[in-house]
C-alpha cells in the first residue's frame, strides 16, 4: 500500500506544482499510515533523490525519450503499471494543465473515483471526502471516493508546503511505454516570465490603464515583486496584452499569494477566475467598482497618480 | 466526417450559488440555465466551422439530463448542428456522465469528439479525458487551435507558460477553450430551423458512479477591504509587507 505522486515535468525539471503534490501526497500517506512514493517520466536533470524533503520515500523514474513529451494515453499506461506495481491506493497530481489531461484517463481506466481541483487534505473519519473548489470559486463541493483506489488532483497553490530533511530512494523503474499518438511539433514557451498558472504573486491591468502604452504601471512593479502580469478579458480582446494573460471566467483560473488589480472593475466573470486568490488589491478610481467588495486592501484613487508612488515605495522596500 | 459535440447544461455566470436540502442541492430556483459556455463557445462553434469550409461534415450534439435540458441543446442546435442525442438521466458523477456519451459516441463511429475543458459549474475538466480512455482514442485537452486536413489533425494546446502544436490522426477527442473560435448568437432562421432537427432521446446503459457530493460549503465572507487613502499610497505597500507579508 501506498500512495502514488505523479511528478510533472518540463525540459528536465519537476514543476513546482508538482512540489506540493508531493508533499501532499506524503501527507495523505502518513494519515493512512503508509509510505508515499513518486512517478517521474522521460529524462530528467533535476535531483529528484531531493524530493525526500515533501515526504517521498522512494521516486520510480521511467526515462525514455517518448516521455519527454506528453500524449495522455501513454502515460496513463505507464502509470497504471505503476500504480499495480506500487499497490497504490491513493494517486495525487497537480490539477495542472498536465494533470487535466492524465487524471480523469486514468480515473477512466483503473475505475477509480477523481477528484479534480481538491483543496484540501481528505477527511478520513468516515469514507474518504475530498473538499474541491466548484463553481468557479464560489463554492465547494466535499466529494465522497467510493473505489479502491482513490485520485486527487489537487488544485495549485492551495497547499501549504512544509519541508523536513530526507532523501528519496531512486529507483528505475520498468514499464511498457506505447509508441504515442499525439506528435509534439512546436514549442512555444514565453521566456523570461514568470509562468501565470504557476506564479505567487500576481499584477494585473485593465482597461482603466487607458491603453498598452501604459503597462509600465504593471510590468515595473510586477518586476519589481517578482511577480507575473495578467489582464482582464477586454484588454486580452481589444490586443492591448497576449490572450495567454487573460485570468476570469474564460481565460485562466488562478489563486496566487497576491492578486494587485489595477483599473479593474471587477465583473463576476473576472471574480470567478480570480476569487481564490489570498490577498487581493484592488486600484480603482470609481469606489462603487464591484472588485472592491472582494478585495482585502484597496485605494480608491486614479491609477496614475497612485501606481507610480506604489511602485517607487516597493522599489525603496527591495533596496533596488 | 462526423463530429460529436459534447454541450452540458450551466447555471448562467452571474447566478447567485445556494444550496438547498442541507447543503446537499444546488438551489436551482429562479436560476438561468446556459449552455456551458466553454461547450457552446468553443467546441460548438468551431464543429460548425468544419462543416462551413467541409458542407459534408455531419455534427450530432449529445447531452446527459432529464427533459429540463432540452431548451438548452434546442438552443445549441439552433446555433448549427444536424441533430442531437439526450441521455435521459439523473447526473450522478462525471464517470457516469462520460460513460454515457462514450456509449453514444461507439454506435456513433464519430471522426472527432468535442468537449468543452471544463463546466463552470463542478469544474471538473474530466469529460473529455475519461471518454477519450473509454474509447481508447488519443485525448488532447485544453486546446486554442484546431485545424484539418486529410484526416490528421493539427492542434495547438496550452502548456505551462506557453503553448505546444501537436498533429495526431483522427480519430480523437478534443476538449476546447478560448481561441478556439469566437461566440455566436443564433439567428432566426437558425432558432426556427432547430425546432424541427431531430432530438433523439435514450435511455442510459447501465454505468458506475464512482464519486458522490456529501455537502457542499460556501466560502466565508470577506472580513471586508481596508482602504488606504489615494494620498499614501506608500501606506498600502508598508501593510502589504509587513501585514499581509506577500512580499
Amino acid at each position: 500500500m501506498s500512495v502514488l505522486v505523479f511528478l510533472d515535468q518540463s525540459e528536465g525539471h519537476i514543476k513546482k506544482s508538482s512540489f506540493e503534490a508531493a508533499n501532499y501526497g506524503a501527507r495523505v500517506a502518513q494519515q493512512l499510515g503508509v509510505t508515499a512514493e513518486g512517478i517521474v517520466l522521460g529524462n530528467i536533470t533535476d535531483d529528484v533523490a531531493s524530493l525526500g524533503k515533501y515526504g517521498l520515500k522512494k521516486v520510480h523514474t521511467v526515462k525514455n525519450d517518448t516521455l519527454d513529451h506528453l500524449d495522455a494515453q501513454v502515460f496513463t499506461n505507464v502509470i497504471a503499471q505503476a500504480v499495480a506495481a506500487t499497490g497504490a491506493t491513493v494517486v495525487v497530481f497537480s490539477n495542472n494543465l498536465n494533470g487535466k489531461s492524465i487524471a480523469p484517463r486514468l480515473s477512466a481506466k483503473l475505475k477509480a473515483g477523481l477528484v479534480s481541483g481538491a483543496i484540501a487534505l481528505p477527511d478520513t473519519s468516515n469514507g474518504f471526502v475530498v473538499k474541491k473548489n466548484v463553481f468557479s470559486g464560489k463554492a465547494f463541493a466535499n466529494i465522497a471516493v467510493n473505489t479502491a483506489v482513490k485520485i486527487i488532483a489537487l488544485s495549485p497553490n492551495s497547499f501549504n508546503i512544509t519541508t523536513t530533511d530526507g532523501t528519496a530512494e531512486v529507483a528505475a523503474f520498468a514499464a511498457t511505454v506505447d509508441a504515442p499518438k499525439v506528435t509534439v511539433t512546436a514549442i512555444n514557451k514565453i521566456v523570461g516570465e514568470v509562468p501565470l498558472s504557476e506564479a505567487e504573486l500576481v499584477v494585473s491591468g485593465g482597461r482603466g490603464l487607458k491603453g498598452p502604452e501604459n503597462w509600465g504601471l504593471v510590468t515595473d512593479l510586477a518586476k519589481l515583486i517578482g511577480a507575473a502580469t495578467a489582464c482582464s478579458r477586454p484588454v486580452a480582446d481589444i490586443g492591448w496584452r497576449p490572450h495567454h494573460e487573460h485570468v476570469g471566467q474564460t481565460g485562466l483560473a488562478i489563486a496566487p499569494n497576491l492578486y494587485f488589480a489595477i483599473g479593474i472593475s471587477g465583473s463576476i466573470q473576472h471574480l470567478a477566475g480570480v476569487n481564490r486568490s489570498k490577498v487581493i488589491v484592488v486600484i480603482n478610481k470609481d469606489p462603487e467598482a464591484p472588485f472592491f467588495k472582494a478585495a482585502d486592501y484597496g485605494i480608491v484613487g486614479d491609477a496614475f497618480e497612485v501606481m507610480p508612488k506604489i511602485i517607487e515605495a516597493v522599489r525603496k522596500l527591495k533596496g533596488a | 466526417m462526423k463530429i460529436l459535440v459534447c454541450i452540458s447544461k450551466t447555471p448562467d455566470t452571474t447566478a447567485k450559488i445556494a444550496f438547498s436540502d442541507n447543503n446537499t442541492k444546488f438551489a436551482a430556483d429562479g436560476v438561468q440555465w446556459i449552455i456551458n459556455p466553454y461547450d457552446e463557445w468553443y467546441a460548438l462553434v468551431r464543429a460548425i466551422e468544419l462543416k462551413e469550409a467541409d458542407p459534408s461534415t455531419v455534427i450530432h450534439l449529445v447531452t446527459v439530463g432529464g427533459a429540463d435540458t432540452e431548451p438548452i441543446i434546442r438552443k445549441a442546435l439552433a446555433l448549427g448542428g444536424d441533430e442531437a442525442i439526450r441521455i435521459n438521466a439523473d447526473i450522478h458523477d462525471s464517470f457516469y456522465i462520460a460513460s454515457q456519451i462514450a456509449e453514444v459516441a461507439k454506435t456513433g463511429s464519430y471522426d472527432l469528439i468535442f468537449t468543452g475543458k471544463e463546466t463552470i459549474d463542478y469544474n471538473g475538466s474530466s469529460i473529455g479525458g475519461m471518454v477519450a480512455e473509454l474509447l481508447s482514442l488519443p485525448y488532447v485537452s485544453l486546446a486554442t487551435k484546431f485545424d484539418l486536413a486529410n484526416s490528421v489533425a493539427t492542434i495547438v494546446r496550452e502548456i505551462d507558460g506557453g503553448e505546444e502544436t501537436d498533429t495526431v490522426s483522427l480519430p480523437l477527442v478534443v476538449s476546447c477553450q478560448k481561441g478556439m473560435a469566437e461566440q455566436r448568437i443564433p439567428n432566426m432562421k437558425g432558432i426556427m430551423g432547430a425546432r424541427s432537427k431531430p432530438l433523439k432521446v435514450q435511455e442510459p446503459v447501465a454505468a458506475d458512479a464512482l464519486t458522490s457530493v456529501v455537502a457542499f460549503d460556501l466560502p466565508p465572507a470577506k472580513a471586508g477591504v481596508k482602504l488606504v487613502s489615494p494620498d499614501t499610497p506608500e501606506e498600502l505597500v508598508r501593510l502589504l509587507h509587513e501585514e499581509a507579508k506577500v512580499f
